[in-house]
């Protein structure tokens, strides 16, 4: 049964991040496609609800000529179709319309969707479960259950959810950084480090701190965002959470790799960009060998269980099939 | 969509206003007392913690004021509370599709839309596409094509298939069948549902 709460639409920025710093638990809502979904789970039970879409200034997209800079209130439906997305950072337009379905990215943010929760079983289905995420210190019945879908990567002795965005790996792929509005003013904060490792604290998911407003988000102009691709596999072909997927961009210097991009998704118990993919592949020809060794490079050392063994020869297929798609494009 | 109402530093403008306001903001406790009083009125309301709320919005072209519970969302808000059944409640998390509704010409899952963030918004259902006694173009293909058998997520689909010719999304089979996955059909009349959308495709477009 959803708890009372109250609800409040500021149109400032300022009072938005003001009232939620001052609030006991308050959470930001702007789609609500996440958070209005684990309080009708009672799995987040705020006890008042910042509305922040009326806060006016943060729903364009612009171009400029060393980034794309993207306001985090636009919706993942405006981004995925807007022309300077789709033509010249095809992976990150393609991460948002592989995702979900057309009515949740009507609503949901571009800056909301970096925050999304998992969608380990355990974690959102409740009592008798253990959950260290839902319920800190009670235990994690993924570890002894059916971890298919879960982490390969990152996680802990405490919690193996993984994270299950698309968007935050395609900006990951390409460097991106978020603006965070708070308390103390504004400051930057790269993707790779705007997510935590589980470790022993799995209810931490982020570096934010309590007001923490992430109002735009930075993408740096590189030639490998346009030769770039998001490639995703579900149980099916579309309306599903990735089983595993790939975010590549790459700079061909004629049929040699120059600046190269790799990053996973569906994994990690964060977003994973596979450096050592990405290492092994600069400078070298383009072949389909050296693509599935990249595969291989990015998946070695991964530790599997009977249920989630198949994840490890799909995903290297998609980072081998991911940096096709991209090489076509170049 | 464009760069209109994007500020090349939005965020740090607004900010830096306040700043001013505040006299710094580094470890600005108590911003709050310096926001003109009708900001920290707002602010006040929700520290004081009214669970309820007044709420105006027009549902197929006809307004409407409603106290509601915050927690009641845009699905119930039609069905319990405005007697407009024609939106299902399906699965009520937003996988399934059937509370399909549009909200200023967009599609939308109304069980995962709280009410109270409508306020102010057009909301067309199910009831609100036909003129009179004659269907809309989609559900007379609907009807044409056999495009349903119980007929449960029909309401949600003829929704989000109207929005998707909207989009330009229904521009061949395999574009209609991605934009259109957001809606399970139990029953699996996909084939029909896909074949009633390309029909009325142009026929929308005519009218």
């Amino acid at each position: 049964m959803m708890q009372p709460f109250s609800y409040f639409r500021p149109t400032s920025l300022a009072e938005a991040v003001n009232s939620a710093a001052r609030v006991q638990n308050a959470r930001f809502i702007g789609g609500g496609t996440t958070l209005f979904d684990l309080m009708k789970l009672d799995i987040e039970v705020p006890t008042t609800l910042i509305d922040v879409t009326a806060i006016p200034g943060l729903t364009g997209i612009e171009a400029e000529t060393h980034q794309l800079i993207i306001g985090a209130l636009a919706r993942m439906s405006d981004v995925a179709a807007h022309p300077i997305v789709r033509d010249q950072y095809p992976a990150l337009s393609e991460s948002l319309w592989k995702a979900a379905s057309q009515q949740l990215r009507n609503m949901a943010t571009v800056g909301g969707n970096l925050l999304q929760r998992t969608r380990c079983p355990y974690f959102r289905g409740g009592e008798p479960y253990r959950c260290n995420k839902r319920a800190p210190g009670s235990g994690c019945s993924a570890k002894d259950g059916i971890d298919r879908g879960l982490a390969l990567f990152g996680g802990s002795d405490a919690c193996i959810a993984n994270y299950p965005g698309d968007w935050a790996i395609a900006l990951l792929a390409f460097d991106a950084e978020v603006e965070v509005v708070g308390l103390g003013g504004v400051r930057r904060i790269r993707v790779e480090d705007l997510h935590r490792e589980p470790g022993t604290t799995p209810h931490i998911e982020t570096v934010l701190r309590p007001g923490d407003f992430i109002s735009r988000i930075l993408v740096p102009t590189t030639k490998s965002a346009r030769a770039s691709t998001y490639h995703k596999i579900r149980d099916r072909e579309s309306y599903a959470f990735a089983l595993t997927s790939a975010a590549v961009g790459v700079e061909m210097d004629g049929k040699r790799f120059g600046d190269i991009r790799i990053a996973l998704g569906g994994v990690g118990a964060k977003p994973i960009r596979a450096r050592a993919a990405e290492a092994l592949l600069k400078g070298q020809p383009y072949s389909r060998e050296i693509a599935l060794q990249a595969g291989e490079a990015a998946f070695s050392g991964v530790r599997t269980s009977p249920h989630n063994a198949f994840r490890v020869p799909l995903g290297i297929q998609t980072v081998a099939d991911a940096i096709d798609i991209a090489v076509k494009r170049a | 969509m464009s760069g209109q109402d994007f500020g090349p530093s939005a965020a740090a403008a607004d900010l830096e206003r306040r700043d001013v306001l505040a006299g710094g903001l580094v470890g600005g406790i108590g911003i709050l007392a310096t926001l003109p009083a009708g900001e920290a009125e707002a602010a006040a309301v929700a520290v004081r913690g009214e669970t309820s709320s007044r709420l105006s919005v027009t549902i197929n072209q006809a307004p409407h004021d409603v106290d509601i519970d915050n927690r009641v969302s845009l699905l119930d808000l039609l069905r319990e509370r405005l007697g407009l059944f024609g939106t299902k409640k399906g699965c009520d998390h937003g996988q399934c599709g059937a509370c399909t509704v549009h909200i200023d010409g967009r599609r939308v899952a109304s069980c995962l839309t709280p009410a109270v963030q409508t306020s102010g918004r057009s909301i067309t259902t199910i009831e609100g596409i036909a003129q009179g006694d004659k269907l809309h173009p989609m559900q007379a293909a609907f009807i044409e094509h056999d495009a349903l058998q119980c007929g449960y997520c029909t309401p949600g689909q003829i929704m989000a298939a109207i929005a998707c010719v909207g989009e330009g999304h229904a521009t061949s089979p395999d574009h209609i069948r991605e934009y259109m996955s957001g809606n399970i059909c139990r029953c699996g009349a996909y084939a029909n549902i896909v074949a009633a959308i390309l029909s009325a495709a142009p026929k929308m477009e005519r009218e």
